[in-house]
């Protein structure tokens, strides 16, 4: 049964704060950045009002945003955050320190491309810069998403088998400027019972005593965190963040499926949410609020005998490779939307990632790459529709393939 | 006025565990082990403590994983962020005792960093920390460079001063700027007792210590920490180096009550203010350490040493204004 919710007009950066007020979330430490204030001046409304009692830490630069979040997790509380471009590039090594200190931190990025030359709107090079860095990646399509994924990141990050911080990425303006009708519980306390209460941490056995893994002084042995680490043990920690990421694959899956029974709502399998792909010939692969354009235009070739589908990538780190093989394996040509800067390089990250996946098919598909959308540069049904043209002339023969192409974008 | 009544005592000392154990790695006749261990010696609660530590000599030397030498809750983040993560820490005490989910009083946190952590790069967190008024007190060992990467000039590297970036050379006679006034800086936030100290006057420095952790918002205590490596001097001479910094007054013991907004000599500054016979010449002090030895050799700087003995004297007028001496 899932639990009473109410509509409400919320934009993305307000959806975002919303989530974490129903989450509530112990401690905000935020720096504001275009175009993600939003969420850090809702949050401050509603620690001004008294409807939370989150300590809100209002820092000096979003370095001290992150440190401030590892501190706060690593003492046990439920740690929250957001920035987007520079913001999320200032914090570039805490981003390595959290996800190494295996603190379940969730960070909502409004995306939004990064300097120079500065640009306040969106693309997702942002993202892209900081993909290797150990967080899970998860993109929202909508305002609705932006909410119901916040609220499952806390659940996916502190999962004993995972703990990882969650990033949760929605496009800068397009949706965290953009009111939309959504649903929110009516009742925080259905969020607090979804994650099972306040945050649990994991014990261990140390020195024949059970440890709480947190700076909590009462622990029958104190811990240390962030130790010299050198050639005798990185490796083997590395390795157990890998399995880590590994791990979160299940849990994405397992806690998307919670969600859903609790709230209605579902995103694919967690990781992609397909769409008309079954008997499909041709897709495209993308993240991000270009999905729904995507498949306004699908539906428009659809009527017109086009078998075409659209995978849209939820999850961007882990990386679902296995899904992508499931859904794209019968497909003859899929073209990998990137809004994302391709640097010397074949191809945008999302398209190299998912050409690499499919590689190992018997037989794979043919993959093109479009990048578009920089800097905010719009992507109308009519300039989707000229790409997906593009696709079923290569898979007619009359084109050939390519690596990349740039769309929307003057020669 | 903040008041602090507790005096340490050698007896009542011995009878501490001790929460900075020894098996650390760092350098026989390294100050900042004394320090340490003198600050966890004068914690008013030491089962409530816990412990933020900036990238440096004292993080990596003391814990080298699998081991640790903290007997105490102990996180090291990064080198320019201790500050930003023990106003974290502090703030999610504060919510949880808020929420009901911690019973207990709030932990009293420390913050240990080096200058290169205080002065130079960890300078705008600490002063955003401290401006937000987070109950914690951050323990400056000053080393005076870069010694953790080999020696590097910092802003806390004293003038004259030879070090692997400011080289004695045959133009340049070592660093040619003078140490920053971090505890000016900071007391100049107007809400943090600030302090100075030397471990070579231990009690002063564990008065300053529990004073410092007792204090109802931020405090520093900036503590002269020498380093015979980088300074160049024999190991066994620690303390009398370290002595000699205050006894000229090169590194003065002085606080700032935020409350009544007053300065305040202490200790051995205090008394060297009551007779001034007893400041001893800076050179004193330079002649022990082969950083300065481009001063004495080949042939002596007297201009040199001119130049740093007027400033001293200088900055200790200052000081004597300040605490109202003259």
């Amino acid at each position: 049964m899932t639990m009473e919710q109410m509509d409400i007009l919320l934009n993305g950066d307000e959806a975002a704060a919303w989530a974490a007020k129903d989450v509530h979330v112990d401690v905000v430490a935020a720096y504001p950045i275009t175009p993600q204030t939003i969420v850090v001046e809702k949050f401050s409304e509603f620690v001004a009002n008294g409807i939370v009692q989150t300590e809100f830490v209002s820092v000096e630069s979003e370095h001290s945003a992150l440190s401030a979040c590892v501190g706060a997790a690593a003492a046990g509380a439920r740690a929250f955050t957001a920035t987007a471009a520079n913001g999320l590039q200032l914090m570039n090594e805490i981003l390595y320190i959290a996800s190494s200190l295996r603190q379940p931190i969730v960070m909502a990025i409004a995306n939004r491309a990064p300097s120079g030359p500065i640009n306040i709107h969106n693309d997702h090079t942002d993202a892209m810069n900081v993909r290797d860095a150990g967080w899970i990646m998860l993109f929202a399509e909508n305002t609705q998403e932006v909410y119901d994924t916040i609220i499952q990141a806390y659940k996916i990050a502190e999962d004993p088998n995972v703990l990882l911080p969650v990033m949760v990425c929605y496009d800068g303006f397009l949706i965290s400027h953009t009111a939309e009708r959504i649903k929110v519980f009516k009742d925080p306390k259905d969020v607090a019972e979804f994650l099972g209460g306040p945050r649990k941490i994991p014990k261990i056995e140390l020195m024949g005593k059970e440890v709480e893994l947190s700076l909590n002084p009462e622990n029958p042995l104190p811990l240390t965190f962030g130790p010299l680490d050198l050639y005798d043990y990185y490796f083997e920690h590395k390795r157990q963040q890998s399995e880590a990421m590994q791990h979160a694959y299940a849990v994405i899956e397992k806690v998307n499926e919670e969600y859903a029974k609790f709230s209605g709502r579902k995103y694919g399998n967690g990781r992609v949410v397909p769409y008309r792909l079954d008997d499909a010939e041709i897709a495209i692969v993308l993240m991000g609020s270009t999905a729904g354009t995507a498949r306004y235009v699908i539906d428009e070739l659809r009527d017109e005998g086009i078998k075409i589908g659209e995978l849209r990538v939820r999850s961007f780190r882990p990386f679902p490779y296995m899904d992508l093989e499931r859904y794209l394996k019968n497909v003859k040509v899929v073209g990998v939307f990137d809004r994302a800067q391709d640097q010397g390089m074949q191809g945008g990250p999302l398209f190299l990632e998912t050409r690499a996946a499919l590689y190992d098919l018997a037989s794979h598909p043919k993959v093109v790459n479009f990048v578009f959308g920089l800097g905010g540069r719009d992507m109308p049904p009519e300039l989707l529709r000229t790409t997906m043209d593009e696709l079923i002339a290569i898979k007619e023969g009359k084109k050939p393939v390519f690596n990349r192409k740039y769309i929307g974008v003057r020669e | 006025m903040i008041e602090q009544k507790w005096r340490p005592n050698l007896f009542e000392l011995a009878k501490k565990p001790s929460l900075f154990t020894s098996g650390h790695r760092l350098c026989s006749g390294c100050a900042a082990g004394t320090i340490v261990r003198m600050v966890m010696m004068a914690l008013p609660n030491p089962k409530r403590t816990i412990i933020a530590n900036a990238t440096g000599c004292l993080e990596v030397a003391s814990t080298i994983f699998p081991y640790t030498a903290w007997k105490l809750p102990w996180i090291h983040n990064a080198f320019e962020n201790a500050a930003a993560t023990a106003s974290g820490i502090e703030a999610a005490f504060k919510a949880l005792k808020r929420k009901g989910l911690w019973k207990k009083d709030i932990p009293d946190i420390i913050a240990f960093g080096g200058d290169g952590g205080t002065y130079d790069i960890g300078l705008q967190a600490l002063s955003g920390a401290i401006e937000r008024g987070h109950d914690f007190t951050w323990i400056l060992y000053d080393n005076e460079a870069y010694m953790n990467t080999g020696i590097q000039r910092s802003g806390s590297t004293p003038f004259a001063a030879a070090t692997t970036t400011s080289p004695a050379g045959k133009v340049i006679p070592g660093k040619m700027e003078w140490k920053k006034p971090i505890g000016f800086i900071i007391a100049a936030h107007m809400n943090a007792y600030v302090a100075t100290a030397n471990p070579f006057y231990w009690q002063d420095l564990m008065k300053k210590v529990r004073k410092a952790v007792l204090y109802k918002g931020p405090s520093f205590l900036h503590v002269i920490s020498t380093c015979n490596r980088g300074w160049r001097f024999d190991p066994s001479q620690s303390m009398i180096v370290s002595k000699l910094a205050t006894d000229t007054c090169l590194h003065p013991l002085w606080e700032f009550d935020p409350e009544t907004r007053t300065y305040s000599l202490t200790d051995r500054s205090l008394y060297i203010a009551k007779h001034p016979d007893q400041k001893l010449p800076v050179e004193r002090y330079l002649e022990t350490q082969g950083r300065f030895r481009h001063l004495f050799k080949p042939e002596r700087r007297d201009d040199l040493i001119k130049e740093i003995q007027e400033r001293v004297d200088k900055e200790w007028e200052y000081l004597l204004k300040l605490t109202g001496f003259s």
